[in-house]
């Protein structure tokens, strides 16, 4: 009972676990139901009112997913999490909170491909603007703020290239302009970065990568860092304006700093609908327990194939923070001191053909759209992940024609890097 | 008493020592968070008494409304008040004619007065500001991990499954009683700014 913090490891096992009251087992069980019983009709209203804590129907919430949202927020520091389908889905029922139509968020430019997508496309949709700024450069965040500025949305290791972002920096912008700053943290991992530690005020996660870790199931998540006061100007009217569908409840009033993670599950969750499976979530949690460990030996085994590439004569260029010379390295110094994650990308001196043949004789890399998995994977952004941006995006995003993206596994370095060089040709 | 961040042996002393609470500002609409609390509380077995001048001679869920705190007919552990931060020294001043003293004075989140909680201090009563004791109650529980809520707590022992009227267990491993939190961090600013 003595108030002490246990390390990292200890909470990726433990934390939100417990064992079965019914049946005593030690792993989580799967409640692979639709429903829950209630015990009479005031238990009923109670839940539906949100007045009493309880399971009402798995697209609200489920114990399984329960577990996992814990586990994540402790991981992060943060007050409360919800898991969602996937990174996808979180980002919409985070913005489903924040957004009326005809208002603004701004992001990084520099962003997973498909976000960029959602942002500019489904969203425009909604009437959520996106405006896009480089994180390369502070004060494009600034010069990006508008009275319609909702939100600011950034990676903290950024794809494709695995660029590190200057979180403080960019949170100080958003400190000043009254808005929330959201980080996806997906390419880190906590394990390499806490976002909240920095000053982001939402986390979200595709649970898909590297938190899952072994490339099984799809699934995403939200957390609360319970640092944004929602209640000041009336900007943000879905936790501090009476709720309609709730009679009139308002949140920020009502749960205080874990008021927007509530918010997104019953306003977001409820009505939008993209409710994790509990397999999945049974199936990460699994990941997540192992997650410390994979995740030192991913960062290991890309610093050592970063500079295998860098040394190769068939090697134009190699973008990986966790290299001395790597633009990126101060900042990956100083945000992810335990590795610079494993994502990077790389371009050949022979361009876009030489690209296409290398991921052709690869043996051991397999060529697909994922990242964060056991095993090692290999993808050409431009033709793929990226392909919908125009030439000039692809270029400002880091996947310009001739790079090839990694993302390193768990497998022993040597054969990963015997496999590079036999499909380079020496 | 550091008032930004309580570690969870303080908050847990207080829920697992008082038995009765008189909530000041108790309301008998059902979307109101002082209904939440006091519904539960009175669920989690605590001999609950509502305190608002408005609803004497109504009760709220089986027990009467009181019009004051000298009202109640019976020694109170903690007063929980359900009111802004600009209407907590006149019902601490109240409480500091009981006989006996309460145990604790307890004010909701978004309530603090630092004056008055100095004052109450002074006589050795407890005080918590800015927080719900059902979440408090069901963090340290770990029933509110339900609701995807960081508990900050570990257990591996086997727990009864919760149900009504039930008292749960506030007796879990604490995750480093919550000084470091970043929300406790951001309410201090919030606080120091104004």
């Amino acid at each position: 009972m003595s108030d002490r913090l246990p390390g990292f490891s200890t909470l990726a096992v433990h934390a939100g676990a417990q064992p079965d009251p019914t049946t005593g087992a030690r792993a989580t069980p799967i409640y692979q139901t639709t429903s829950f019983v209630f015990n009479d009709a005031d238990h009923a209203a109670s839940l539906f009112g949100l007045q009493a804590f309880g399971n009402i129907y798995t697209r609200i919430g489920n114990p399984t997913n329960a577990v996992l949202e814990e586990r994540v927020a402790a991981l992060e520091g943060g007050t409360a999490a919800l898991a969602v389908a996937s990174g996808h889905a979180a980002q919409v029922v985070v913005l489903q909170q924040l957004l009326q139509p005809g208002d603004e968020f701004i992001a990084a430019r520099k962003l997973y491909g498909g976000s960029i997508n959602q942002f500019t496309h489904a969203f425009k949709s909604f009437g959520w603007n996106v405006v896009w700024a480089d994180p390369d450069d502070i004060a494009s965040f600034e010069r990006a703020v508008t009275p319609r500025t909702k939100a600011i949305f950034i990676e903290s290791i950024a794809n494709p290239a695995g660029s590190i972002t200057d979180i403080e920096a960019i949170s100080t912008v958003a400190r000043k302009a009254g808005v929330p700053l959201i980080v996806d943290n997906t390419l880190a991992s906590p394990y390499l970065i806490r976002p909240i530690d920095h000053g982001a005020d939402i986390v979200v996660h595709s649970l898909t990568k590297f938190l899952g870790g072994h490339g099984n199931s799809i699934g995403g998540i939200i957390v609360d860092a319970g640092t944004f006061d929602w209640s000041t100007g009336g900007k943000y009217p879905m936790l501090s304006e009476p709720r309609p569908e709730y009679h009139g409840i308002r949140l920020q009033e009502t749960f205080g700093n874990f008021a927007f993670a509530i918010a997104c599950r019953v306003l977001g969750l409820r009505d939008l609908g993209p409710a994790l499976s509990p397999f999945n979530a049974f199936m990460i949690l699994t990941g997540i327990e192992t997650l410390p460990l994979r995740m030192q030996k991913h960062c290991d085994n890309a610093k050592a194939v970063a500079e295998f590439l860098a040394g190769h004569p068939a090697v134009a260029a190699v973008n990986y923070a966790g290299l001395a010379s790597d633009k990126y390295n101060q900042l990956a110094r100083k945000y992810a001191p335990k590795g610079a994650g494993a994502v990077f990308t790389f371009s050949l001196k022979g361009g876009y053909d030489a690209g296409v043949s290398l991921v052709s004789k690869l043996q051991l890399f397999s060529h697909l759209a994922n990242v964060g998995d056991t095993r090692s994977l290999v993808i050409h952004p431009a033709s793929t992940t990226h392909s919908q941006l125009d030439d000039a995006a692809k270029i400002k995003s880091g996947a310009g024609p001739d790079v090839v993206r990694l993302s390193i596994g768990i497998e022993d370095k040597e054969d990963l890097i015997a496999d590079l060089e036999q499909a380079l040709g020496t | 008493m550091n008032h930004d961040a309580y570690p969870d042996n303080y908050i847990r002393g207080i829920l697992n020592n008082v038995k009765s609470i008189a909530m000041v500002g108790a309301s008998p609409a059902n979307v109101r968070p002082s209904y939440f609390a006091f519904k539960y509380l009175a669920q989690r077995g605590y001999d609950m008494i509502p305190v608002n001048p408005g609803h004497v001679g109504k009760e709220l869920l089986g027990k009467p409304f009181v019009a004051s705190l000298s009202d109640i007919d019976r020694p109170v552990d903690m007063i929980d008040i359900f009111r802004n931060s600009s209407h907590i020294m006149p019902v601490v001043e109240e409480a500091l004619t009981l006989d006996p003293l309460p145990m604790v004075i307890w004010m909701q989140l978004g309530a603090r007065d630092d004056a008055a909680a100095l004052k109450a201090e002074s006589v050795g009563i407890k005080v918590v500001m800015n927080r719900c004791p059902k979440i408090e109650y069901g963090r340290l529980s770990s029933e509110i991990s339900w609701m995807g809520v960081n508990s900050r707590t570990l257990s591996s022992k086997r727990a009864p499954a919760p149900t009504q009227g039930m008292r749960l267990s506030l007796n879990r491993m604490s995750v480093g009683g919550g000084e470091t939190a970043a929300s406790d961090r951001a309410a201090k600013n919030k606080t120091e700014q104004s």
